[in-house]
This record gives C-alpha cells, sequence and structure tokens, in this order.
C-alpha cells in the first residue's frame, strides 16, 4: 500500500464562462495504511475529488500522485473505488464472480480457474456467503452488491482503495454489516483509504483522520479525535451539530 | 432468467401468432424454392393469364407460370434480401453507434454530428439516392435500404449505450483497466441488445415493405429473379383481369410485415415489464437513494426509471370545497385511521399484512423498517398510489372520515385525496417533471383542485415557497427542477404538499438523499409545517434515530406488519420487541467504541413471498423459540401507549449501550438540540 496525494488538485466543469469549480486546488494526503474519511456537504466536491484520482474526471490543474507516481488516465488504475450505489455498480449481465475476475491484473498467474478460484477467495474475504459467486446481481442484496463492489475493488490490487458513500445507499443494519468488513479488511490489509461520507458517527468510526470539504475547499483536516471532539471551523462545527443523535428533538425553529 | 423473459413474448396471444406467421414463413422459405422451383418456373403457354383454377389457385401471369407457387418459391428471396438489409443496416448502425464509445469524445461528436444529419432525411429518399448510385436492380436495392436504415440505428445504439456508459459498473471497469473494446463487447452491448433485437426485429418488417416498395417500382429485383415486390408488379399488369394474381404476393408481403412487427412489439412488451410484481417501487425507492452517486455522468441517460411513475402521479388532483361526508362514529381529531391493510401481489407476494394505524390531528408518528418491510408500499396504498397488479385490501381506510375503500376512485375522490392529503417522496427530482418550472407544477394543484385562477394559484405558490423558506422565490418560480439543489427541490416539495392546506401529509423517506445539515434543514422544514398547519404527519424512514427526533410516536415494521408501537421518548429507554432493539443498537453514534464491532441485525430481512408461519422475526432473533416458530405474536398493550408483538417482549431498560447518550433523561437533555 502507498500514499495517496492531492497536490492542488482542480477539477472546472464546463466552458470556460459558464462553468463552475467542481474542486479547488485542493492539498490533501492519505497515508500508507491509514483511513482518510472526507466530509461535507451534497456538491461540496467530494466525489469529484474520488473520480479526478481514478482518472473519470479531467483535473484542469494540479495533480494525483500515488506512491509518488501520477495516475494513470488509462489502463488499470493504482487507486480503486467502490461506488455508492449497489444498484448501478454491477453489471446486471455478469457474474459475481465474472464481475470480480475482470478486474484481477492480467498478469495473474495460471489462467482462467486460477482467477475464479482468486475471485472465490476474494468473495469469502468480504464475507460473501459460498454460493454467490456464480449468481447474477438481481438475486443480491444492497449489502451483498456493496461487497462485491468492495471484492472488485481488491481484485484489482490497488495501492489505495477510495470508497464513495458506500453505505448511504444502505439500510443501518446492513450499513453495520459492510462498515465491519471495510474495518476488518482495513486492519488485515493496511489498505490506505479514502473514505467519502456525509454521515459524521459514521466517519468517526472508521477514519483515523477527517478531512472537512466545503464549496471545492478543504476547510480543516487532522486527526479524527481532534477535528470532531474540537472542530476548528465554524463548518465542521455547523455539521457536528447537525448529526440526528439518539434521544434528542427536533424542533421547528432554529 | 433471460430465456423466460424471452419466452414471455410467446405466451401473449399476438405474440404467439406473430411467432407462428414467422415459423410458417421459414419453413416455405427453407422448403418452397427445393420442392417447387420447377414447378414455379414451368411456362404454360396454353394458359397464360388465367383466373384463379384448381390448377393454378392464384392464377398465371402472362408467361403461363403459376402465380401462387412462385410466391412460395419467392419467399425466400424476399425474406433473405430483407434480412440481409437489416443486417447491413444494423450491423452500419452500431458501428457507428459505438464509435463515440471506442474512438473517443472527439471523433465520437463528428460522427453523432453525421447520424443525426442523416436520421433527418426520410429513409425512402435515402433509398432512391442510394439506387441511383448503386444502380438499378438486387444489389443495390439491398445496400440502399440496409444503409438508409442505418442512421436510425446508430441513433438509437448511441443513445442505448450512453445511458448504460454512464453507470457505475462502466466506470468501475475502467478503473479496473478494461479496455474499450472489451468494455464494449463485455458491458456495454449485453446490456442494450435486447432493446436492439427487438428494433432489428421491427425493422426487418419495414425491409421487407420497403423491398416490396422498389421492386414494384421497378428498381428492386430484375427478371428473371423475383421477389414478391416483382410479382405484385408483374400482376398489377393484368390486375382488370385477374386480380389474384396481384392480390396473392400483395397479400404475403402484408403477412410477413406484420409478423415481423407484430412480433418486434410483443418482444417489447414482455421484455419491458418489471422481473417481479411490484418491484417496479421497491426499486424506484432504491434508484432514488442511490441517485446521488455519478450525478453528473448519470445527467446524459435522464431515462426515467421504471418506477418513477408511481411518483408523478401523486396527489395532482383537487377539489372544489364540498366538505368530505364525516361519519359520526369517528372522533372527532381523527385524520386517518387505518385497519388491517394488505397489500399482495399475483405469486404469492405479500409485502404488507395487516397493518393498522391511527393519526390524530396534530400528531405527527413515524414508521421504521429495514428496506423492503413495507414501509412505502403501506405509504403508498393509503394514497390510493398503487396500481394493478397490486390488490389491496382493508377493513377500514379512512381519511377524515371518507371512507377511502368504498370510494369508486373516481375524479370526486381524487379532488377529495388532492386537497386532504399531500405526499413527499424521496427523490423529488422523479417526483417533479423535469421540463415544467417549478412553480407552474405547484400551482397547477391550486387551479385544479381549488377551483383558483392562474393568477390566484400563482401567488399562492409563490407564498408556499416563501412558507418553506425558499430565497426569493419570485425567481425560483420559473426555474426548472434541475436548477435547485438537492435540499431546495425536497423544501418545493413540501412547498407543493401544502399548497391545498392538507389535513395529512405523508413523506416517504424525504431526507434520505440529503446530507445532515440539509436533512436536518428539511426536517425542521416539516415540523414547522406540522406545527403552523396542525398537520397529521406520518413519516417514513429507515433511520429510527431520525424518526425518534421528528416525530410523537414510532411503529416499528417488519415483514408487513407493525411489531411495536411506542412513544418516541421511551424507544431508547424502554423498546421490547427485539428487532426494534437490534435497528436502535445497530445505528452508529458519535459515542459508538471504535474498537468493536458495530452491532448489526444478523441474518437476511423476511422474503415477502415466502412467509412462514410463526414470528417473521424468528429466523433472526436470539430469543426465539417453539413457540415463536409456531405461532405469530399479535400486537398486544405492553403499558403506556405501548404496544408490542412478542411472546418475549425483553425488559430491561437500557438495551443498548451504544446510544448511552440518551439512556439517562440528564444525557437526553444535553443532546437536545439547542441551536
Ligand atoms: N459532469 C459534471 N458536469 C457538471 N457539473 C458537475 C458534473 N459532475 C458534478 N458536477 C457538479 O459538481 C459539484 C460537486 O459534485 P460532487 O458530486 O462531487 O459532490 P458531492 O460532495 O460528492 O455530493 P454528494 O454528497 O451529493 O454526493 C456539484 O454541484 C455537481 O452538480
Ligand atoms: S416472538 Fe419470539 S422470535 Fe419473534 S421477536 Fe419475539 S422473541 Fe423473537
Ligand atoms: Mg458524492
Amino acid at each position: 500500500m502507498s500514499e495517496l496525494r492531492f497536490e492542488g488538485a482542480t477539477v472546472w466543469f464546463g466552458s470556460r464562462r459558464h462553468g463552475h469549480l467542481a474542486a479547488d486546488h485542493v492539498d490533501l494526503v492519505v497515508p500508507s495504511g491509514a483511513v482518510v474519511g472526507l466530509v461535507g456537504e451534497s456538491g461540496s466536491g467530494k466525489s469529484t475529488l474520488a473520480r479526478a484520482a481514478v482518472g473519470l474526471a479531467p483535473l484542469t490543474a494540479g495533480r494525483v500522485l500515488v506512491g509518488g507516481q501520477p495516475v494513470p488516465r488509462h489502463g488499470r488504475r493504482p487507486v480503486q473505488m467502490v461506488f455508492q450505489d449497489p444498484f448501478a455498480s454491477l453489471d446486471p449481465r455478469m457474474t459475481v464472480g465474472e464481475s470480480v475476475a475482470e478486474a484481477i491484473p492480467r498478469g495473474f498467474p495460471g489462467g482462467r480457474a486460477s482467477r475464479r478460484a482468486e475471485a472465490s477467495r476474494l468473495g469469502l474475504l468480504v464475507g460473501l456467503p459460498d454460493g454467490v459467486v456464480d449468481s447474477y446481481p438481481a438475486r443480491l442484496s444492497g449489502g451483498q452488491r456493496q461487497r462485491v463492489a468492495l471484492a472488485r475493488a481488491l481484485a484489482g490490487r490497488p495501492e489505495v482503495i477510495i470508497a464513495d458513500e458506500i453505505t448511504s445507499a444502505l439500510d443501518v443494519s446492513t450499513q453495520g454489516a459492510v462498515l465491519n468488513v471495510v474495518r476488518d479488511l482495513q486492519r488485515e490489509l493496511r489498505l490506505s483509504m479514502l473514505f467519502i461520507s456525509h454521515n459524521l458517527a459514521v466517519v468517526r468510526y472508521v477514519c483515523d483522520v477527517v478531512a472537512v470539504m466545503r464549496a471545492g475547499r478543504i476547510v480543516e483536516c487532522g486527526p479524527a479525535e481532534q477535528v470532531l471532539a474540537a472542530p476548528g471551523h465554524e463548518y465542521t462545527r455547523e455539521l457536528l451539530a447537525a448529526v440526528p443523535r439518539p434521544g434528542s428533538v427536533l424542533t421547528a425553529e432554529d | 432468467m433471460g430465456t423466460s423473459r424471452w419466452g414471455r413474448s410467446l405466451r401473449t396471444p399476438l405474440g404467439a401468432c406473430a411467432a407462428a406467421l414467422l415459423a410458417v414463413m421459414a419453413l416455405i422459405a427453407i422448403l418452397a424454392p427445393v420442392l417447387w422451383t420447377g414447378t414455379a418456373n414451368a411456362f404454360d403457354t396454353s394458359a397464360i393469364l388465367r383466373g384463379p383454377s384448381p390448377a393454378h389457385w392464384a392464377g398465371t401471369n402472362n408467361l403461363g407460370q403459376d402465380v401462387f407457387y412462385q410466391v412460395l418459391v419467392a419467399t425466400r428471396l424476399t425474406a433473405a434480401l430483407a434480412l440481409a438489409a437489416t443486417a447491413i443496416g444494423v450491423g452500419t448502425g452500431l458501428l457507428l453507434g459505438t464509435a463515440p464509445l471506442v474512438l473517443g469524445r472527439r471523433a465520437g461528436r463528428v460522427i453523432t454530428a453525421v447520424v443525426n444529419i442523416a436520421v433527418a432525411f426520410p429513409a425512402l429518399l435515402l433509398a432512391l439516392f442510394f439506387a441511383v448510385i448503386f444502380g438499378v436492380g438486387a444489389r443495390g436495392a439491398l445496400l440502399a435500404i440496409g444503409f438508409a436504415s442505418a442512421p436510425t440505428f446508430a441513433r438509437l445504439t448511441r443513445t442505448l449505450s450512453a445511458s448504460v456508459a454512464g453507470l457505475d459498473y462502466i466506470a468501475a471497469a475502467r478503473i479496473a483497466g478494461v479496455g474499450r473494446v472489451r468494455l464494449l463487447t463485455r458491458h456495454v452491448l449485453p446490456n442494450i441488445g435486447e432493446t436492439l433485437i427487438v428494433n432489428a426485429t421491427i425493422a426487418a418488417g419495414d425491409a421487407l415493405l420497403a423491398f416490396a416498395g422498389l421492386s414494384f417500382l421497378g428498381l428492386g429485383v430484375q427478371a428473371p429473379s423475383y421477389d414478391w415486390g416483382k410479382l405484385l408488379y408483374d400482376g398489377l399488369n393484368g390486375i382488370y383481369v385477374h386480380p389474384v394474381a396481384a392480390l396473392a404476393p400483395g397479400i404475403a408481403v402484408i403477412l410477413a410485415g406484420l409478423a415481423f412487427n407484430l412480433f418486434g412489439e410483443a418482444m417489447a412488451r414482455a421484455l419491458g415489464v418489471p422481473e417481479l410484481a411490484g418491484g417496479a417501487i421497491v426499486r424506484a425507492a432504491r434508484a432514488g437513494r442511490g441517485t446521488r452517486a455519478g450525478r453528473g455522468t448519470r445527467r446524459a441517460g435522464a431515462g426515467a426509471s421504471p418506477g418513477s411513475a408511481p411518483s408523478t402521479t401523486l396527489p395532482s388532483t383537487t377539489l372544489p370545497s364540498t366538505a368530505p361526508p364525516f361519519s359520526p362514529t369517528e372522533p372527532d381529531d381523527c385524520v386517518l385511521s387505518v385497519r388491517d391493510l394488505q397489500v399482495s401481489f399475483p405469486g404469492g407476494v405479500h409485502p404488507v399484512r395487516g397493518v393498522s394505524l391511527t393519526l390524530r390531528r396534530g400528531e405527527a408518528v413515524g414508521v421504521v423498517g429495514e428496506s423492503g418491510s413495507g414501509k412505502s408500499l403501506t405509504a403508498l396504498a393509503i394514497a390510493r398510489l398503487l396500481e394493478p397488479p397490486a390488490a389491496i385490501t382493508a377493513d377500514q381506510v379512512r381519511l377524515l372520515g371518507h371512507d377511502l375503500l368504498l370510494s369508486p376512485g373516481d375524479g370526486v375522490e381524487r379532488h377529495f385525496l388532492g386537497t386532504s392529503l399531500g405526499m413527499v417522496f424521496q427523490d423529488p427530482m422523479t417526483s417533479f417533471n423535469p421540463v415544467r418550472h417549478v412553480g407552474g407544477q405547484l400551482a397547477e394543484v391550486a387551479t385544479q383542485h381549488q377551483g383558483m385562477t392562474r393568477r390566484q394559484a400563482a401567488a399562492r405558490a409563490v407564498d408556499r415557497l416563501r412558507a418553506v423558506r425558499i430565497p426569493s422565490p419570485e425567481r425560483r418560480y420559473r426555474q426548472f427542477p434541475h436548477e435547485l439543489s438537492g435540499g431546495m427541490r425536497q423544501r418545493a416539495m413540501i412547498g407543493m404538499a401544502v399548497m391545498g392546506s392538507p389535513a395529512l401529509v405523508i413523506a416517504d423517506e424525504p431526507t434520505t438523499a440529503l446530507d445532515v445539515t440539509v436533512q436536518r434543514e428539511v426536517l425542521r422544514l416539516l415540523k414547522s409545517q406540522q406545527a403552523a398547519e396542525d398537520l397529521a404527519l406520518l413519516f417514513i424512514s429507515h433511520d429510527i434515530t431520525v424518526v425518534g427526533q421528528v416525530c410523537d410516536r414510532v411503529l416499528v415494521m417488519y415483514a408487513g406488519r407493525i411489531v411495536e408501537s411506542l412513544p418516541s421518548a421511551a424507544l431508547a429507554a424502554s423498546a421490547r420487541h427485539p428487532y426494534t432493539r437490534a435497528l436502535l443498537a445497530a445505528v452508529p453514534s458519535m459515542e459508538t467504541d471504535r474498537e468493536q464491532p458495530l452491532a448489526v441485525v444478523p441474518g437476511r430481512p423476511a422474503d415477502p413471498a415466502d412467509v412462514r408461519p410463526g414470528c417473521a422475526f424468528a429466523p433472526r432473533c436470539a430469543f426465539a423459540d417453539d413457540q415463536c416458530r409456531d405461532a405469530d405474536p399479535v400486537l398486544t398493550s405492553a403499558g403506556d401507549g405501548h404496544q408490542v408483538a412478542c411472546w418475549h417482549p425483553q425488559a430491561s431498560p437500557v438495551p443498548i449501550t451504544l446510544v448511552s447518550g440518551a439512556a439517562t433523561p440528564a444525557a437526553t437533555a444535553d443532546a437536545r438540540e439547542t441551536t
């Protein structure tokens, strides 16, 4: 595992005049083996940053480095990604095993059988039941699909994994199961991970470092304990205040 | 799965007829030239231009050849030419349509532009143009018809593949280093194949007709070969002497053309049907929950999700103020009363199994449960937004004393629902019409249901937008839904729900797609609207924390039943049903121990197609025993305003360590919103 580093990463959508700055000179480091949480409101540019890191969104300026090397725009990326929507992230026409096997690098030793075996191994690693490898995504629950997506990301032998809101489409109980898998995997494989979420409780549970993004900029970044316990930026305080707490009552007035 | 879906097209009468016709045609095409070429080509100079007779069923032509056998023999050439032309059209179309994907953006843009221009030309004109270039004859006509149909296919392929290419699994494959060609063959083509095949079948029918047309004009097949069009042309020379010689090939052309078209349409219908009865709604909810992912890229494929229909038919109907018939037996402030509501789908799928609830004026009641527990179906059934094949039964569904079960579902009832019930859905993007101004859509509620003039309605809409705290409502009134941010759209949706001063608002996961800050804003707004208008609020969510914050009372739903009903304030301290307690324990909070795994509800949610006797939660419950597996517990009182359906309700005061912040009254007061 290596470190992921954004240096002045800037993404501008649209034409020069009628455009929109989705990421504004972002400097952010995901140290090797650490989990960095990226929080912020909708449209603050979190996903854009993630897509830029894997070459799906063009950088207008700045660069994204993995282990000191720029991320290639073609071919297998050293950064693999898990997406938000479990119902759009798997090809309905491919079995789970095929989807995972496809992401295994070309140089993998052995033929088809060994790729299949590797896919099964990864399936077990993320806690999929035995038979699931041969079924089609239509038969899987949302939580199982996200596990498959995780297995596929691992199959790509990534240096870094980006998880973009991977539990926000899931129920609380399913969310718990998926987060447990993420946490176990991370500890076991020492994964470097950029974990995007707008759920602060989830970020607090999974991450070592928290970065807060607003309107395309990182406004605060630091150790999770510190940022969440003693937020330095006004916006972070706002975010924290908005977290629904069990037992609290929401009143109509502001 | 795939074969059964294709098979379904054969099970409709239309599809079966069309398929039978095609099969007969294929058989004739194969056998006729082998068996009857001699008979068909034999000259009989003694019988030139004769009418039908026992020897020559469809008469003879000007060389004395038997027209009936000629029609049979011509089937092969006709069908072969039509299929070949379709193949050329589909092949070229596929190449052009997928080129943008393979060649990259810039080359793709050029090709798309060319295709768009080509599509604008009438196909027959193109065919004539090609006929001039390639010369008169079967080959020229073949190329002409083939290439003429290519642009349409190119555009179809382009549109379909663009919408698939925007999906996350394509992005994942690209990141994994899958090449463009393999992306196309493994991911894009298989997912658009069905639609293409259906359209190709319909196009084959069109090609057959077009060929008949060209041959008939003398631009197609030339003597001594003959296809149906050529026979038609020949027959027409003697139409006044004996019309059957022209009619026979004519009928063949029409039958074959129809067979292709109808078969294609039967397939389209069969494949368009959602896989699982009722799945559409569940899928819509899920799709909605995920729409924020890759928003930019998904924009290209802005196709409506198959399940968006139910939500667009919201209570966009209203009534002139005729007072609804009040039943004297209802308590004065009872807004909604539901008894034993059941929803089922064909095939033994039974997602709602006897829900009863009552809402009083000004009361906020929450419904929580995992996805698939039947929350949304309950809401949709109450609002009468479910359509066949969903079957709804109930002992009673009364809104303001008005019996919704007995009412005929006519205009009067829709008016009544339109004014007394407002709905807020999870994904306002699918609930608003994307091509109309937001304000206009709000105003429509008032013009249609409250008999307001357009001007009054517009004023009311602006007023409502202001009431839901949308800044500069006059300007927002004229904007399209996509020009509003997610939170603003949701607020506009709430504004629309309260346009008609309803007594009840049903909000189905209104904030699931929003981030915490916006969520809190929207929830506050919902609460303030509720207080201002003394609304009854039925609030549906899978987030038990949020429900506890917003509602006075919580109904916990599992496998289509309410398994616990209790005051929100009692949630953390005295929830008694094992499922409720598991849900509470599963929510990570800001105090969750990072060293421990998160609590989860073990096992999978109950399958509404396979409901077993006994407690539905038993397979996942740590306290299950034989009694639980044999008999289904009913909802019984468990103290003050608290009901639970469980044989072994848990009594420990603090079931969960993870929500410790709320366990004691002092901590609760602490956590209360202070800002
Ligand atoms: N392809 C695109 N073209 C134009 N604008 C885009 C595109 N993709 C994203 N945007 C815009 O960029 C901004 C940032 O979007 P992004 O999806 O990265 O936000 P986010 O923080 O991930 O939001 P969420 O929490 O809702 O997922 C948004 O305003 C969005 O509308
Ligand atoms: S009835 Fe039995 S199985 Fe069902 S929730 Fe109660 S204890 Fe568990
Ligand atoms: Mg995002």
